[in-house]
């Protein structure tokens, strides 16, 4: 690898940890879309502070995109709570507006500047190492990395420090404000961490992969772990992979960077959906088809134990019996006999069904179960 | 009236005028659905998840037929909607997060697509990234003709089902007692919203349609409560929206997607603030009336308790300042000298007041009716 595709590397990681860490808390307060809302109007924030500064390096810019992001928020609200739409007519209304603000300013300065809309959609990586950090002339690697560091450690930093606060507003908000934590306050400190995220990555990866690498790998975790610290550390975890993953994928292909990392994001979901341990739709249909044949396989001995000794026991213990009286297709009855006999639970002589001793104590525990 | 003229006689702004109005009409009407259903942000998904489609059409036929690409986007949104509910349905994750998701993840397989395209020999790759914003001023009477099309089916679809959606949207269990076969009937509707999605991506680009096919519905329910006249009045706003604001693109040099999204977006707010019924600023209005009244009416019960107090003379002057006190100075001035302009209360030439003989017997009235509203 070269020294600039180790800085595009980083640079995905470090975006990919930042990102995943309030997008875990979007996922579970259920405002998942309140991430694509504000990765669009930040751009507002963005031409607006640009306006006023006339630096696109400048830290307003930052600033003004938070503001902004703070502001799509409040604006949705404040239409919700006319109770003349609802909240997620209102997401719709307001994002699309802000945006479309924001590209019209921007390409009224067409040219001018180097600020074009579809480079905020799709965000350009790849471009990332050219622009470098160097005070003094001391090059000290390229400036995303330093922005989306400094934006990670303060994720972590306000993570750490209000945590109980986080976490109580997420779960119980009722709770949490009858103790005196202010859930307001909390989720518009949420929802400002989420603008200075977005912004600060949508340089380097473009708005709507903050939106992959905010819910994907917090989601993907979620499917693994109902424990917030795990699923924080996991989402971290989940999305670096992608990052990688996406940056090497792209490579593979010679594509887009961006679109690879939400790609790889996806397929990752995908895996953990079919494939996680206990929830994953693999392991969930076979321990259903296993419970299909242990409960097939015990309602067999429980006929069996109740006519045993009685004077139809000839009658109820012939195989083809359990065909009519169980409702199970021939092949099935055989299999669920055949299984039975294996586990040396019943015997099969002169076309009657036994209980083995083992099988009675099988099916006296099934009864009383 | 240069403009106008044009509209009729010059060919691409007639073209891009008709183009828009088509697109209004279909996502407005069929969006009023999305919004009643609170589909909004699924829009949103799906409009994302249309690049992909639209990348992989061209990438595969070579052709830049807009219904080639209609079919792919629609194809594409339709997936990441069945993708969403299947998500949802299979695990925990939750409906906000499986859009966030799919969205993301299907418009990040479309960047990955157009790479591929971006590589192909120049000729024919232009005009894709316009699906991104939408470019009405590149739109032929071809594709007005197929945006027409494809949109009349949608409308059809709903002019047909409208029964079945309209118990849909607003009862599903009840149509579901009934016998309809509600799931069918929602894959159906929200298969038509992809079709108001694809008809605009030429026009307003996938990043923006959501907002053409939220907006109208949303401004259309402020002025209604039926349906019929509600999706009627959303695939009118929707194409005066579309009209309006190509024309002002084209005259502002503007992008035409995100200036027909704000003329849709203000259509919204007059009607949040102006809507007859619902408005916010009538029901301001409302609050002071209903505010002033109450003020009068409580000054009036004030003026004859007071009264009552001194049963030798009901229209003895009293000194307000006890209801200043009360009922705070503005308040109780006011309501005094409207009593006084209606002849319900008199000043004195001391300074005091007191109800004249008919402000007494109406404050009694009024009494009487917040006792025992029945009675009256």
């Amino acid at each position: 690898m070269s020294a600039a595709q180790v800085d595009v590397l980083l640079v995905a990681l470090v975006v990919a940890a930042a990102c995943a860490i309030p997008g875990a808390f979007l996922i579970l307060r259920g405002m998942a879309m309140m991430s694509d809302a504000i990765s669009h109007t930040v751009l507002l924030g963005i031409v607006l502070a640009f306006f006023i500064v006339a630096d696109l390096n400048s830290p307003i810019l930052i600033l003004g995109a938070a503001l902004v992001g703070l502001l799509t928020v409040a604006l949705v609200e404040a239409v919700s709570r006319t109770g003349l739409v609802r909240e997620d007519t209102a997401i719709g209304l307001v994002f699309p507006a802000l945006f479309s603000i924001a590209v019209i300013l921007i390409s009224s300065l067409a040219g001018n500047v180097h600020l074009d809309s579809d480079a905020v959609l799709l965000g350009e990586i790849a471009f990332a190492p050219f622009n470098r950090f160097a005070p003094g002339g001391v090059d000290l690697g390229p400036i995303a990395l330093w922005v989306m560091g400094a934006i990670l450690i303060v994720n972590l930093s306000c993570t750490a420090l209000f945590f109980k606060e986080l976490k109580l507003t997420t779960f119980d908000p009722a709770l949490a404000a009858a103790l005196g934590f202010s859930p307001a306050l909390v989720h518009y400190g949420l929802m400002g961490v989420v603008s200075v995220t977005a912004v600060g990555a949508f340089d380097a990866v473009g708005s709507i992969l903050v939106v992959a690498l905010m819910i994907g790998p917090p989601a993907t975790a979620r499917l693994l772990t109902d424990r917030l610290p795990h699923m924080l550390g996991l989402g971290v975890l989940i999305g670096a992979a992608a990052a990688a993953g996406g940056y090497w994928l792209a490579r593979l292909l010679d594509a887009n960077i961006a679109g690879s990392m939400a790609t790889v994001v996806g397929i990752a979901f995908v895996l953990v959906l079919l494939l996680a341990p206990h929830r994953g739709l693999v392991a969930t249909a076979r321990r259903q088809r296993r419970q299909r044949w242990t409960f097939a396989r015990q309602m067999l001995l429980i006929h069996l134990a109740t006519h045993e000794g009685t004077p139809s026991e000839a009658d109820e213990s012939r195989p083809d019996h359990m065909q009519r009286h169980m409702r199970w297709p021939a092949a099935f009855a055989n299999r669920v006999v055949q299984t039975a006999t294996e586990r040396d639970l019943i015997t099969l002589e002169n076309d009657q069904l036994r209980l083995t001793p083992q099988g009675r104590v099988e099916a006296r525990t099934a009864a009383l179960r | 009236m240069d403009v106008l003229s044009d509209l009729v006689f010059d060919y691409t702004l007639r073209t891009v005028a008709l183009g828009s109005a088509a697109l209004g009409i279909v996502s407005g009407a069929l969006g009023a659905f999305a919004v009643l259903r609170r589909q909004a942000l699924l829009g949103d998904a799906m409009s994302h998840a249309a690049l992909p489609g639209v990348a992989l059409a061209f990438l595969i036929t070579g052709s830049r037929a807009p219904l080639v690409l209609m079919i792919g986007a629609a194809l594409t949104g339709w997936l990441a909607a069945v993708a969403i509910v299947g998500v949802v349905r299979a695990s925990r994750v939750k409906t906000d997060t499986a859009m966030a998701l799919m969205l993301s993840v299907f418009f990040g397989a479309g960047l990955v697509v157009l790479t591929f395209i971006q590589r192909q020999p120049a000729a024919g790759k232009a005009g894709l990234d316009k699906f991104l914003f939408g470019q009405a001023a590149a739109m032929l009477e071809s594709d007005v003709i197929t945006m027409a099309s494809v949109g009349a089916v949608g409308l059809l679809g709903v002019l047909v089902l409208w029964k079945e959606f309209k118990l849909l949207s607003f009862d599903p269990d009840f149509a579901a007692t009934l016998g309809m076969p509600t799931r069918r009937l929602d894959v159906l509707l929200t298969s038509l919203l992809v079709i108001a999605i694809v008809v605009g991506l030429k026009t307003v680009g996938v990043v923006l349609m959501s907002a053409m096919v939220v907006a109208p519905g949303a401004a259309a329910r402020q002025w209604t409560n039926r349906l019929g006249v509600m999706v009627t009045l959303s695939a009118l706003l929707g194409a005066a929206a579309g009209v309006l604001g190509a024309l002002v693109s084209t005259a502002a040099e503007t992008s035409t997607g995100p200036t027909i999204v704000l003329v849709a977006t203000a259509f919204v707010v007059a009607s949040l603030l102006f809507a007859p019924a619902r408005g916010l600023v009538w029901a301001r209005l409302r609050g002071w009336r209903s505010q002033r009244l109450l003020a009068l009416e409580a000054v009036m019960a004030d003026l004859a308790a007071l009264a009552a107090q001194h049963s030798t003379d009901a229209t003895r002057p009293h000194d307000v300042a006890a209801l200043h006190a009360l009922r705070g100075r503005a308040i109780v001035e006011s309501a005094l000298s409207e009593l006084a302009a209606d002849g319900l209360a008199q000043r004195h030439v001391s300074g005091g007041w007191s109800l004249t003989p008919r402000g007494l017997a109406e404050a009694d009235r009024l009494a009487r009716l917040r006792r025992a509203p029945d009675d009256v």
